[in-house]
C-alpha cells in the first residue's frame, strides 16, 4: 500500500485541495494502518463542504500527515481495529450524526444535538434535560457497590460526573462522563465577530489561556500571511512556560495536600501565585489572558519589565527547589505516590496519552522539541520520560518541568527583548485553505485546526485540547486502585473539564 | 524534620495585612475604569467598535462592568483619552445597575444588606457552583485559601454541601448542562441564603455571550445579590467584595 497521506508542517497554511482526497475506504485503511504503526491522532474530524460531509484525519508519526474523504452516513468504526480513534469517533457522530458502527463504546462526549439536524445517534432528545440520563458501564455481583460524584463537586472544582464500580475499597472500573462545561465554543468561533475570536479562544481554559490563545494566533498568522518578531516570539514563549509552571506548582502543591502532608501545600500555594503575579506584570491578568494576539503581543517588555521578572525569578528558584526536595524525599509522601494508580507504557500508547501523563508512561513526545514553534527550535527540550506511571511519576516529570521551565525563562531574559506591539487587527484570511497549529501546553499536546471557505472566512473551527486524550488515563489509573486514592490520582492529572467540553 | 523547619524559615510569613493596611497591585493591573466625560465623540466611538464585548456605551460615555472583560482595548485605542485603567480593584456591587458605571462605583458597604451582616458577619459558609466557564474564576476564588489571602482569618469557608452553606457562588455562564444542578444546589441551600455571581460570565455570559448553550446573566434565573465583575475578578477584588458586604 502506498502512503497516500500529505506530510503537512506545524502552523503552515495550504489549500484544502492539496490534502489528498480519498476514497472512503482507502481513507480507513491507511489512517489505522498508519496508527497501529505507532502513529497518534492529532485530529480527526468532520466539516461540511459544497453541502457534503467529510472527515478530516491529521495525524503524526515522526511529520504530521493529513488526508480526508467523504463521510458516509454510517461507516464501520476505525476504533474496531485501532483504539486511539475511540474519543475521536464519538465526537464525529454527536457533532454530525454519523454512526460509526462496530465502534465498542458508542456513548455521547458533551450532550448536545448535531449541527445537521438528523437523527441522533445516540437516540437523545435534547429538548429535555438531559445530562446524567444515561446507563453507566456497571459491574454486577452481591458484593459489589457504586459511588456516583457530581456534576457538582464538594470544592471549588469545575463540575463533571464520575461512577466508580467499587468491590470493596478497590475501584473495578471508573466511567467518566462529562459535557456540563459545554458552551458551545466551535459554533461560536464560527458565527462570532471575528474581534471577538482571540476572547474565545483564550477562554476556552482558562489555565490554558496562553496555550489556547498561541493556537488560535499561529492558526490566524499562517491563513493571513502574518510573521511575527523575535521579540514577541520570545514573550509568547516566556508566557507559555509561566503557565507551566503556576500551573505545575499549584498541583504538586494539591499533591502534597492530598497526602497530608501540609508545609508543600501552603508554600506551593503560595509561589503559584508569584508566577501568576509574573503574568500580571507581563500583561495585567494573572491567567495570562490578552497577551497574545494574531501577529504577535499586546503588550511589551521594556527592561524594567526584564529586570523585575529576572529579580522575581531568581528570587523565587531556590525556594521552589527546596519545598520540591521537602516533599519528595519525605518518606511518607514517597511511599503514598510510588506505585499508586500506575498506568502501562502499552495501555498509555493505547490511549494516546499526552503531555506530563505520557511522559509518565515512558512516551517521551513533547511538541516542543518534536513540532517547535515560537523560540522552541532554538531550545534544548529535555525528554523528561519517566517509566512507572504513577503518580509518583506524573509528579516527578511535573517538577523536572518546572526546574527546565525557569531556565528556558531565564535564559530568555538574558537579552533585551524588543517588539512591535499588536492590538485589533483586521486580518484577511486566505480562502479554501487549511491550517493545523500545535503547541505543547503544561497538559500536553492542544491543537487548533481551521478551514476557510471560499470567501476566507472560517467553515470549520476544531479545538482539541490534550484533556480529550488523558480523561481515559485518569480512569485507567483508577483501575484496581483503592477509591480513597481518587483525589490524588485525579490531582496527578489534573484534567480540563472546559477544555474538553468546549 | 529539619527540613521542614529550614524551608518554614525561608517561606517566612506571607499573610497580607489587609484589610487594615491597603494593597498596591502591579502596574498593568487593569481594575476600575475611569471615563474621561469631555472625550470627544469620535474618540468614544472607536473604543465601542472596537471592544470585543460591546461593553461602552459611547453617547452616555459608560461602561458596562458586566460584560466588560478589563482587556485594555478601550484604554489603548483611546490612549486613556476616554477611558483609562485604575489599580482600584474594589469593584463590586451589589445592584446589577450599578455595573454600568462613569468611574464611580457606589460604596458596596452602603448597599449591602443589613440582616446578612448580622447573621454571616462571624462566619460565612459558602457553596461554589462552577457552571461552564473557563476555570480561572474558580482558580482564582481558590487562592483565597492560600496563606497570602487566607480567608479562614475573616470566619469565611468554602463548604463541600449547599446544606451547609449561607449562600453560593456562581462562577460560569450556566450552560444548557449545567443549570438543572445549579438551581438544585440552590434550592439545597437553606434560607436565608445569599447568591454571588462572580465573573463577566456570570453576570452577562462574558466571552460566550451568543451562544444558545448559555445563560446571558445568572441574574435571568436567581435573585443575586452581589456582583464580582472581572475576567477574572482579582483575587483583592473578590476579598474585598466578600469583607465589605458581609463583615
Ligand atoms: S476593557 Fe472592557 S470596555 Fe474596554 S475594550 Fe475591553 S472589554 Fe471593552
Ligand atoms: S468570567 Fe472570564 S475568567 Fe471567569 S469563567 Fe468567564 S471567561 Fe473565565
Amino acid at each position: 500500500m502506498t502512503m497516500e497521506f500529505k506530510t503537512i508542517s506545524n502552523g503552515e497554511a495550504i489549500p484544502i485541495e492539496s490534502i489528498p482526497h480519498l476514497p472512503f475506504d482507502e481513507f480507513s485503511a491507511q489512517a489505522t494502518a498508519i496508527v497501529s504503526g505507532g502513529g497518534k491522532v492529532v485530529q480527526f474530524f468532520a466539516f461540511k463542504i459544497d453541502g457534503a460531509v467529510r472527515l478530516m484525519a491529521v495525524l503524526r508519526t515522526d511529520a504530521l500527515l493529513a488526508a480526508s474523504c467523504d463521510s458516509p452516513e454510517s461507516y464501520p468504526a476505525l476504533t474496531a481495529q485501532c483504539s486511539p480513534f475511540h474519543m475521536f469517533e464519538r465526537e464525529i457522530a454527536e457533532q454530525y450524526g454519523i454512526r460509526p458502527e462496530g465502534h465498542p463504546w458508542l456513548k455521547m462526549v458533551r450532550y448536545h444535538a448535531n449541527c445537521r439536524d438528523v437523527d441522533d445517534v445516540f437516540g437523545n432528545d435534547y429538548s429535555e434535560d438531559i445530562p446524567g440520563k444515561y446507563d453507566y458501564y456497571s459491574v454486577a455481583g452481591d458484593e459489589i457497590h457504586e459511588v456516583a460524584v457530581g456534576p457538582v463537586h464538594a470544592g471549588v472544582i469545575e463540575p463533571g460526573h464520575f461512577r466508580f464500580n467499587c468491590i470493596g475499597e478497590r475501584v473495578l472500573n471508573l466511567e467518566i462522563q462529562l459535557g456540563y462545561q459545554h458552551r458551545g465554543v466551535e459554533n461560536l468561533l464560527l458565527k462570532a465577530d471575528s474581534r471577538r475570536l482571540p476572547f474565545i479562544a483564550e477562554n476556552i481554559a482558562g489555565d490554558t489561556s496562553v496555550g489556547h490563545s498561541l493556537c488560535h494566533a499561529q492558526a490566524m498568522e499562517a491563513l493571513a500571511g502574518i510573521r511575527t518578531d523575535d521579540g514577541s516570539r520570545i514573550i509568547r514563549t516566556i508566557g507559555l512556560e509561566l503557565e507551566r509552571i503556576a500551573n505545575h506548582v499549584g498541583d504538586l502543591g494539591a499533591l502534597s495536600g492530598d497526602v497530608a502532608f501540609l508545609p508543600p501545600a501552603n508554600y506551593c500555594g503560595r509561589m503559584r501565585g508569584d508566577f501568576l503575579n509574573m503574568s500580571l506584570l507581563l500583561c495585567g491578568n494573572r491567567f495570562g489572558k490578552g497577551l497574545v494576539r494574531p501577529g504577535g503581543v499586546r503588550f511589551p517588555m521594556d527592561d524594567d519589565n526584564r529586570r523585575d521578572l529576572t529579580a522575581r525569578i531568581s528570587e523565587l528558584k531556590p525556594q521552589v527547589k527546596h519545598v520540591f526536595a521537602l516533599l519528595f524525599n519525605s518518606p511518607s509522601v514517597r511511599s503514598r505516590f510510588e506505585r499508586c494508580g500506575a498506568v502501562s507504557r502499552s495501555d498509555a500508547e493505547t490511549l494516546g496519552l499526552v503531555g506530563p501523563a505520557g511522559r509518565a508512561c515512558g512516551i517521551a513526545y513533547d511538541v516542543r522539541r518534536c513540532f517547535p514553534t515560537e523560540q522552541y527550535g532554538r531550545l534544548d527540550i529535555p525528554e523528561n520520560a519517566e517509566s512507572t506511571g504513577d503518580v509518583w511519576a506524573r509528579a516527578k516529570v511535573r517538577v523536572d518541568e518546572v526546574m527546565q521551565s525557569i531556565e528556558i525563562i531565564e535564559s530568555l531574559l538574558s537579552n533585551p527583548v524588543e517588539t512591535e506591539i499588536v492590538d485589533v487587527s483586521e486580518n484577511r484570511m486566505a480562502p479554501d485553505s487549511f491550517v493545523v497549529t500545535l503547541n505543547e501546553a503544561w497538559r500536553g499536546e492542544l491543537s487548533h485546526c481551521l478551514l476557510t471557505d471560499s470567501s476566507g472566512g472560517i467553515l470549520r473551527y476544531k479545538v482539541k485540547d490534550p484533556s480529550f486524550h488523558n480523561w481515559n488515563g485518569l480512569s485507567m489509573s483508577l483501575r484496581n486502585t483503592g477509591i480513597s486514592d481518587f483525589p490524588l490520582n485525579n490531582k496527578s492529572y489534573n484534567l480540563s473539564y472546559c477544555g474538553f467540553d468546549l | 524534620m529539619l527540613n521542614v523547619l529550614k524551608n518554614r524559615f525561608e517561606q517566612g510569613c506571607k499573610t497580607s495585612t489587609y484589610p487594615k493596611e491597603n494593597i498596591r497591585l502591579l502596574p498593568r493591573y487593569r481594575g476600575r475604569p475611569k471615563i474621561n466625560p469631555d472625550a470627544p465623540p469620535d474618540v468614544a466611538a472607536a473604543c465601542a467598535t472596537a471592544c470585543p464585548q460591546e461593553a461602552i456605551d459611547p453617547a452616555a460615555k459608560t461602561i458596562d462592568m458586566g460584560r466588560c472583560v478589563f482587556c485594555g482595548t478601550c484604554e489603548r485605542i483611546s490612549r486613556s483619552r476616554f477611558v483609562a485603567f485604575t489599580q482600584d480593584f474594589s469593584i463590586a456591587v451589589a445592584e446589577k445597575e450599578h455595573l454600568i458605571t462613569a468611574g464611580d462605583i457606589p460604596d458596596l458597604a452602603a448597599h449591602s444588606r443589613q440582616h446578612f451582616k448580622k447573621l454571616f458577619g462571624r462566619s460565612l459558609q459558602l457553596r461554589q457552583v462552577s457552571a461552564a466557564g473557563c476555570n480561572a474564576c474558580e482558580a482564582d476564588l481558590n487562592v483565597l485559601a492560600t496563606p497570602f489571602f487566607d480567608l479562614a482569618r475573616f470566619g469565611i469557608n468554602f463548604v463541600a454541601s449547599p446544606r451547609h452553606a449561607d449562600g453560593i457562588v456562581v462562577t460560569g455562564p450556566i450552560s444548557r448542562n449545567m443549570k438543572t444542578a445549579l438551581l438544585q444546589t440552590y434550592e439545597a441551600t437553606p434560607e436565608p441564603r445569599a447568591v454571588i455571581a462572580v465573573g463577566s460570565c456570570a453576570l452577562t455570559g462574558g466571552p460566550f455571550r451568543g451562544s444558545p448553550e448559555i445563560t446571558e446573566g445568572l441574574d435571568t434565573l436567581l435573585p443575586v445579590d452581589l456582583f464580582i465583575p472581572g475576567c477574572p475578578p482579582h483575587p483583592m477584588t473578590n476579598l474585598h467584595a466578600l469583607l465589605t458586604f458581609f463583615k
